[in-house]
């Protein structure tokens, strides 16, 4: 029985380990060169000093590596899946050809993204995402030589400072869009989150450790706006009444990351719209599996945003389901071998309704202004799609059509989310039934030549 | 580019890789360690610009270094459109940036065939 | 009950022609439209403006097809003047291309054979690699010649749609989005058209426009619609440098420089069960006829849907049984999207152009007007 997973980050490779060890065939397709995934980027590469920059829930990834990479699975380095159809069959790239392979069960371990920040600004060089930034301090220990002003919100907002601090990068100022009061509101979430007491004292000794610094720190700030002509050259915002406007050449945008669903909604699965999290959820029981499909389950972050620690416990989960849909004797006693795992999962994710709750993006930076960029492949803005609203398109795929947002190399990954939220704000109807892209392969552009050359190649 | 926008972060001597790799960004030689991204490679150098959009010629570079947003788009080898963020860079390499759409070499191949 | 002049169900080319054309000669027009996740064959498209090759052994739709090829400027010139968005109509003439010398034989029978069952101007050549290359300089070397004609041309479908629908808003067409029709009743010479919302609008005329969807709709009318779904492939690649300045039947750069590789109809022996499928064919054919293209990139890809009567000419037929009740279907509607809004609308408003719709009649399947099963 051969079990494909696709990602090799902390789901993913979890998941491959157990079900290998359950001598499942198993083949873990990811883009990188190592495993990893985002939050362990680089883990069985970075040096000892690099490490302790990014801090002990970066290092605990180590392990977690070591024990995937002895675990028989095979691991495919370097390959783009680019297509995926109901009956779990693939197409990826790999080392320049395209390769056929199908499987009994498939589990999509690709994690999240960064949510898109639409702002006056935003595609100049000089702008880019906090997670992006901690890409280039995983992969590369590469960092900003000159102050740096970071502005959104969200834990990994904090983070990123901490991490930059301990890597002695200068922090132009903080600009943060959460404001008190939005602390203050979610706070009764915290009830629920009190089993999370230990990242609650992390998140707390990061934000102070920014305050000692005499970072200047501006809280709830709002009208962020990038200005430049070929790179960054300043920015502008609101806070408190006044306006200021800092000068420097980067700016790190981040508030908060989404499921990446280009897979699910490629294969057509049913989506809701959360409210709390303001994305797409595909639809799936508790180990993951997608409603409606048949051997496709989810596991991590593309699930619902909840963590590095809950992603390992989310791909225990789904390979213990896969498990007992290739083993039939194993199903009677899954749900009874779960409980434990489900426990362990609820307290990984007990402080997310706090966190939902405190650093839900503002309205007005996840539904710009009309002359603000919401495609960048194809440079639309917020005011053409609300005219093509105006004059009768009534979802994305229309305003796709029509103005060709969402037909660039990223196919919607950058503006989907900002758009379905456009037209469901004009329109006054739900995100859910505005609706989303229609979603096809290749899920990443492939060159006529590699579409040409597929080979097949079964297990 | 006269401000310094990109560095390391200081390792400890031990750690320090010595392997470097040496390629060309518009025909100037550039060094970076092995093993990184071309984008990270690419930064490391203050190079910020790494391509002009096909619709609009506005200047792009990279956004989420994580292969999602298709920014940091250059051509490395003569071939067009690549992900830096996605590619590892490699000795030797020729990088150019993309500038404004593909283009194609037509190769006249003459009335005998 | 709203009541109105004539209903057009269907929003997509084929209904936003059809309605417009019926508003440019002051009808009333409610057109009835399923939604964003319609079938949409008029997102899938190739953007053609094609004349040769078509109506082989049935001359009538050769000149249809010609007659709509010659009114399409003024299609697009109306269209850009009323509504400001330009469908970019091109019309340089169009390749065909051969590989092997017996494909070349066989073209050349069929548009000779075309060309004389139709007593007007029908000009094409045949050229050889190294003219063809003339024209087309990226060609490759396994192009061994091509069939040109000056009469093919393109036009971006992704235009052409909002501008029929803004064209035929403006002529005080009422365009219901969200509305599947559920049935159509028939009382006294009226159509009662109800929508799932539970919507009841009435008309003394309607227009079936609604592609695959006509087959069920028809038969509440009275009307046989022998279509079927067909399945074609698109691919669109990146926007590229300009190269290609002339439509060829495969492949076309589009005005906003992308490239669209596709089949078209006429391609038969792909055979699903071997193991080269659809899409790898058709890639390695259009890199066969440009090399150059194997390095661009394919953004997506899609299965491309073509309503196809059995013998892929189109259906224009007034219901017998309930007269005003007409249905419009064809698997080439940007081609014929000029006859559409200039001559298909005084067919449906006067009984206008008889003759030259006669041919398309659905009498040509069998005597029968309602689906026997």
């Amino acid at each position: 029985m051969n079990v494909a997973i696709i990602g090799a980050g902390p789901a993913g490779m979890v998941a491959a380990t157990r079900l290998a060890s359950r001598n499942h065939t198993v083949t873990v397709l990811d883009e990188q060169p190592q495993a990893g995934g985002q939050i362990w980027r680089n883990i069985t590469g970075a040096t000892t000093s690099l490490a302790g920059i990014l801090g002990p829930d970066y290092a605990a990834g180590a392990s977690v590596a070591g024990q995937f990479a002895a675990s028989g699975a095979r691991h495919l380095r370097g390959a783009t899946v680019w297509d995926l159809t109901r009956e779990r069959r693939l197409h990826y790239l790999h080392e320049g050809q395209t390769h056929t392979l199908t499987a009994d069960a498939v589990i999509l371990a690709t994690g999240a993204m960064e949510r898109p920040f639409p702002i006056p600004g935003w595609t100049l060089p000089g702008v880019m995402g906090a997670g992006a930034a901690q890409v280039l301090l995983k992969g590369s220990g590469t960092v900003p030589a000159t102050p740096v002003v970071i502005a959104g919100c969200g834990p990994l907002l904090y983070l990123i400072c901490w991490q930059y601090l301990r890597a002695n990068v200068q922090i132009a100022a903080v600009l943060d869009t959460s404001s008190g009061r939005d602390i203050f509101q979610a706070s009764p979430a915290l009830l629920q989150g009190l089993a999370a007491v230990k990242d609650i004292r992390k998140g707390l000794s990061m934000i102070n450790a920014i305050k000692e610094k005499k970072i200047p720190f501006y809280r709830g700030v709002q009208n962020l706006q990038v200005r430049g002509e070929a790179s960054v050259r300043s920015i502008s915002f609101e806070h408190q009444g006044q306006t200021h406007e800092l000068e420097t050449p980067l700016v790190l945008l981040h508030q908060g990351v989404v499921p990446n669903t280009q897979f699910t909604w490629l294969l057509r699965a049913a989506h809701d719209w959360s409210e709390t999290g303001a994305c797409w959820i595909p639809k799936a029981d508790q180990w993951g599996r997608l409603h409606d499909l048949e051997g496709i389950y989810l596991a991590g972050d593309g699930q619902s945003i909840a963590g590095a620690q809950a992603a390992v416990t989310r791909g225990e989960l789904a390979a213990m389901a896969v498990d007992a849909q290739l083993n039939p004797a194993q199903a009677a006693s899954l749900d009874s071998r779960s409980q434990p795992l489900l426990s362990r999962l609820k307290k990984d994710m007990a402080l997310r309704p706090f966190l939902d709750a405190a650093y839900m993006p503002k309205r007005e930076n996840r539904i710009p202004q009309d002359d603000t960029i919401v495609c960048r492949c194809e440079e639309v803005t917020a005011g053409q799609i609300r005219e093509f609203v105006r004059q009768g398109c009534m979802g994305p795929n229309q305003a796709k059509s029509f103005s060709r947002c969402g037909m660039g190399p990223c196919q919607g990954r950058m503006c989907g989310l900002t758009v379905t939220e456009v037209i469901a704000d004009q329109l006054q109807i739900a995100q859910e039934q505005a609706g989303y892209y229609r979603i096809r392969a290749p899920l990443k552009p492939v060159t006529l030549a590699e579409l040409a050359g597929a080979s097949d190649s079964e297990f | 580019m006269n401000t310094v926008l990109f560095r390391t972060v200081q390792t400890d001597r031990s750690e320090a890789s010595a392997q470097t790799v040496s390629f060309d960004f518009e025909g100037r030689q550039l060094h970076a360690p092995k093993g990184i991204t071309v984008a990270a490679a690419l930064m490391q150098n203050q190079v910020l610009h790494f391509r002009d959009s096909p619709v609009s010629g506005q200047p792009r570079a990279p956004y989420c270094q994580m292969g999602v947003c298709f920014e940091c788009l250059v051509q490395i080898n003569g071939v067009q459109n690549r992900q830096s963020c996605m590619t590892t860079i490699e000795e030797g390499m020729v990088i150019r940036m993309q500038q404004g759409q593909t283009t194609f070499t037509v190769i006249q191949t003459g009335e005998e065939q | 009950m709203y009541n109105t002049e004539i209903i057009v169900i269907g929003g997509g080319i084929v209904g936003s022609s059809v309605a417009y054309g019926l508003a440019r000669q002051h009808a009333k027009v409610l057109m009835l439209d399923e939604g964003d996740v319609a079938f949409r064959a008029s997102r899938g498209n190739f953007g053609l403006v094609w004349v040769q090759g078509k109506g082989y052994g049935f001359a009538p739709y050769t000149r249809w097809t010609l007659q709509s090829a010659r009114n399409w400027p003024a299609l697009a010139q109306e269209l850009t003047e009323r509504t400001g968005i330009n469908p970019y109509l091109q019309q340089p003439g169009g390749f065909v291309f051969f590989t092997n010398q017996a494909e070349m034989d066989q073209r050349q029978q069929l548009m000779r054979h075309i060309q004389a069952s139709v007593d007007e101007k029908y000009d094409y050549t045949f050229m050889s690699a190294a003219e063809v290359r003339k024209y087309i300089p990226a060609i490759g070397p396994k192009v061994i010649g091509a069939c040109y004609t000056p009469m093919d041309g393109h036009a971006n479908p992704l235009k052409l749609l909002p501008a029929l629908q803004q064209g035929a808003r403006q002529l005080g067409v009422d365009y219901r989005y969200n509305n599947p029709v559920e049935h159509i009743d028939y009382q006294s010479g009226n159509f009662i058209v109800t929508t799932r919302a539970g919507e009841k609008y009435t008309a003394k005329k309607v227009v079936l426009c609604a592609g695959l969807g006509n087959k069920r709709l028809g038969n509440f009318v009275g009307l046989h619609v022998p279509v079927e779904p067909n399945q074609g492939q698109v691919m669109i690649g990146e926007r590229c440098a300009p190269f290609l300045s002339y439509p060829t039947m495969h492949v076309r750069q589009t005005n906003e420089g992308t490239i669209q590789i596709g089949d078209s109809l006429e391609d038969v022996g792909y055979d699903d069960t071997t193991r080269l499928s659809l899409q790898q064919a058709i890639a390695r054919r259009a890199i066969d006829y440009f090399p150059a293209l194997a390095d661009m990139r394919i953004i997506r890809c899609w299965a491309a849907l073509r309503i196809m009567s059995p013998d892929g000419v189109p259906i224009y037929q007034e219901s017998s049984d309930m007269p005003g009740a007409y249905v419009v279907t064809c698997h080439s509607g940007i081609t014929l999207a000029a006859n559409h809004v200039f001559t298909i609308p005084d067919w449906i408003l006067r009984g206008a152009a008889a003759q030259t719709i006669a041919p398309f009649s659905n009498q040509r399947f069998c005597n029968l007007t309602r689906d026997p099963s």
